[in-house]
């Protein structure tokens, strides 16, 4: 028979243990007022509340349904709201093979997302073609859109997807926010052939 | 009613005399060939006959031979004959530079997205089919891709390790 174990050496319950607090930005403080910059506001702000677009076409989708779920739950990190429009999302998130046929349907859905917008690129196909080396694969969906985060993996496992969109989190948080309006990104979207 | 593999043979050699060749049965399956030129009058007379009946075609491809010099591209079609329950295979092999087969979907409809499929991956020309363009692959696509002589990767990519490929 298995043996019964209680745990006679609980854990005190502590409130940060449960709850995410997010960490007071740098500013200057005093009796009733709090001054710091908008770019620290506004990214802590987006990071903790990012929709994602899942563009799941194989079986990091079904990694991706795992991170979502109740067990990994990617709620807890505030991407809870999953959108199914492009218009309303800020992070795409791309999960599997995307063959050359299904290449202008992502862009167009890339396209119709509004700025600010991030993309993840999850899993080894999406990231660079992974074993499909073949006629009718893309090779990595960096070939059409821009691309902020690759996760690798064939599949990456739950923790690796949550990893990537912390990553995502981080280039969120510290964004300046004259960045989507600087040369530099008009460069970048124009050597997609996206104006 | 059972019809046997020489049954079949028979009745084809009594229509078409020596035109028809290549008889074999590989896994039990009645095969055989004939000219391309041939080919919807071998389909309609086992379509017709009252005895073969075989009003199913299953499936249509192409196989891509180099080596068979004059004659690269063998289209086959597997028919099916759906009252005894008997399937058999049958070949015509054409030309890889000007590979023109006659369609056989004024006979079969399932023949015409199949006959776009070999055209898509082979480039066989089926003379007479209302609307032959590409499938499956991109339309700008301008090669055959399962034709033997392009090679299944592309070959100017030098940021996949060879190794991990098995072709280091």
């Amino acid at each position: 028979m298995r043996p019964v174990r209680f745990n006679i050496r609980p854990k005190e319950a502590q409130i940060g243990d449960s709850l995410m607090v997010a960490e007071l930005p740098e500013g200057h403080m005093g009796e009733g007022f709090f001054a710091t910059s908008f770019d620290k506001v506004i990214g802590l702000a987006r990071k903790n509340s990012i929709w994602p677009l899942p563009f799941a076409t194989s079986c990091c989708g079904i990694e991706f349904m795992a991170t979502m779920a109740s067990h990994y739950d990617l709620a807890r990190f505030g991407s809870e709201r999953v959108g199914f429009s492009p218009r309303q999302c800020d992070l795409l998130m791309v999960m599997g093979t995307i063959a050359k046929k299904m290449g202008p349907v992502l862009r167009q859905v890339y396209l119709q997302m509004a700025e600010p917008r991030w993309v993840i690129a999850v899993g080894a196909c999406a990231s660079s073609g992974g074993i499909f080396d073949s006629y009718s694969v893309l090779q990595g969906i960096d070939q059409i859109i821009p691309v902020d985060v690759y996760v690798p993996g064939c599949p990456p496992r739950p923790e690796a997807i949550i990893d990537g969109v912390l990553r995502i989190q981080d280039l969120v948080h510290n964004e300046s926010l004259r960045r989507r309006n600087s040369e530099q990104y008009t460069e970048l979207l124009n050597s997609y052939g996206i104006e | 009613m059972v019809l046997t593999n020489d049954k079949i043979k028979q009745k084809l050699v009594e229509k078409f005399g020596n035109m028809v060749s290549g008889f074999e049965e590989p896994y039990g399956m009645f095969t055989f060939q004939a000219p391309k030129e041939m080919n919807l009058k071998v389909i309609q007379f086992l379509y017709d006959d009252v005895e073969l009946q075989f009003r199913f075609l299953t499936d249509l491809t192409a196989v891509h031979y180099p080596e068979r010099i004059g004659e690269e591209i063998a289209v086959v079609y597997h028919l099916h004959n759906l009252v005894s329950n008997t399937r058999i295979r049958f070949k015509v092999y054409t030309d890889a530079v000007k590979s023109e087969v006659f369609t056989a979907s004024a006979l079969f409809s399932s023949a015409n997205w199949q006959e776009r499929e070999a055209y898509d991956f082979f480039g066989v020309n089926f003379l007479g089919h209302p609307n032959l363009k590409r499938i499956m692959n991109v339309e700008e696509m301008d090669y055959f891709p399962l034709r033997k002589e392009f090679p299944l990767e592309d070959q100017t990519r030098i940021d996949k390790d060879d190794e991990m490929f098995g072709r280091g």
